[in-house]
């Protein structure tokens, strides 16, 4: 099988959509007959980083490449960046607001679950710039 | 424990029925997703007081077969349509979440340990 590469586009302030990327991807790899373990890892990795998009940036672009091996992805955001990304990867901690916790988000969680969820992860940030967040799923572990 | 059993037990009506068959070995209850998304370990129930399109997308991500919404709220027609896509069987009850979580603990559906 040749790479497949996808690319999406995330729209800023639509909370009621977040995810809906990660729904299109998981129901693809599932399609794929990819390992329901794979399938169910890539897809909150990828559900945890979308939702950040649409809350902490203004939306961006997820770029994922699923090779027999491994599953790549990419979420580039010309958001606000993370000032201290120490501190952002430790559970618990958050600067989602009031609102956003209503809504069922904010813990705090979401960057450790997506380490945790895959096999590698390397985060590039830039205040005032952005964030692009790099997570690697391999398909035989 | 049958998704027929759990909606009798705690007295339900369902809304979108996606297999009223399906086993269900354990239960979560929560009104945070980003919790669920970080705890849940298997194909739990998912019992929660929170509603908005994201409790069906999180039940989407985590393969959790059924939610049960809890202190009579109503679930929006845009969470049904995201449920019946994703085969997720949605139902809600009046009784609170502690009374919901009692009764299917007494009828032994265990928590969801995380293992
Ligand atoms: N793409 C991003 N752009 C800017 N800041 C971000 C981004 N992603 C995360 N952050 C910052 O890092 C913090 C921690 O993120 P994390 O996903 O772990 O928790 P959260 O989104 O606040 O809550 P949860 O994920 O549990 O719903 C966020 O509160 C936010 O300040
Ligand atoms: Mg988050």
């Amino acid at each position: 099988m040749e790479d497949l590469h996808l690319e999406f586009t995330v729209v800023p302030d639509d909370f009621t959509r977040a995810g809906e990327v990660s729904g299109k991807v998981k129901k693809t790899l599932k399609d794929l007959g990819f390992p329901p373990l794979v399938v169910r890892r890539t897809a909150i990795a990828m559900y945890e980083a979308e939702i950040n998009m649409v809350i902490h940036a203004n939306g961006g672009k997820i770029t994922v490449t699923i090779n027999p091996d491994v599953i790549t992805v990419v979420f580039a955001d010309s958001g606000p960046g993370i000032p201290d990304i120490g501190l952002a990867m430790q559970e618990g901690w958050s600067t989602a607001s009031e609102e956003i916790r209503d809504m069922g988000f904010g813990a705090g969680m979401g960057l450790p679950n997506i380490k945790k969820s895959s096999d590698y992860m390397d985060v590039q940030t830039e205040l005032g710039v952005g964030t692009t967040i790099t997570i690697k799923i391999f398909t035989n572990p | 424990m049958k998704v027929s059993e759990i909606a009798r037990l705690v007295d339900a009506k369902v809304f979108c029925d996606c297999g009223e068959d399906t086993e269900i070995r354990c239960a979560f209850a929560c009104d945070m997703m980003s919790d669920v998304l970080a705890f849940v370990k298997n194909q739990a129930v998912l019992i929660t007081g929170l509603v908005n399109p994201q409790v069906i997308r999180t039940a989407e991500m985590m393969d959790i077969p059924c939610v049960i919404i809890v202190r009579g709220k109503e679930p929006t027609p845009l969470m049904l349509e995201l449920a019946e896509d994703s085969g997720i069987t949605v139902m809600n009850t009046k009784l609170r979440m502690f009374a919901v979580c009692g009764i299917l603990y007494n009828q032994g559906l265990p928590a969801d340990t995380g293992e």
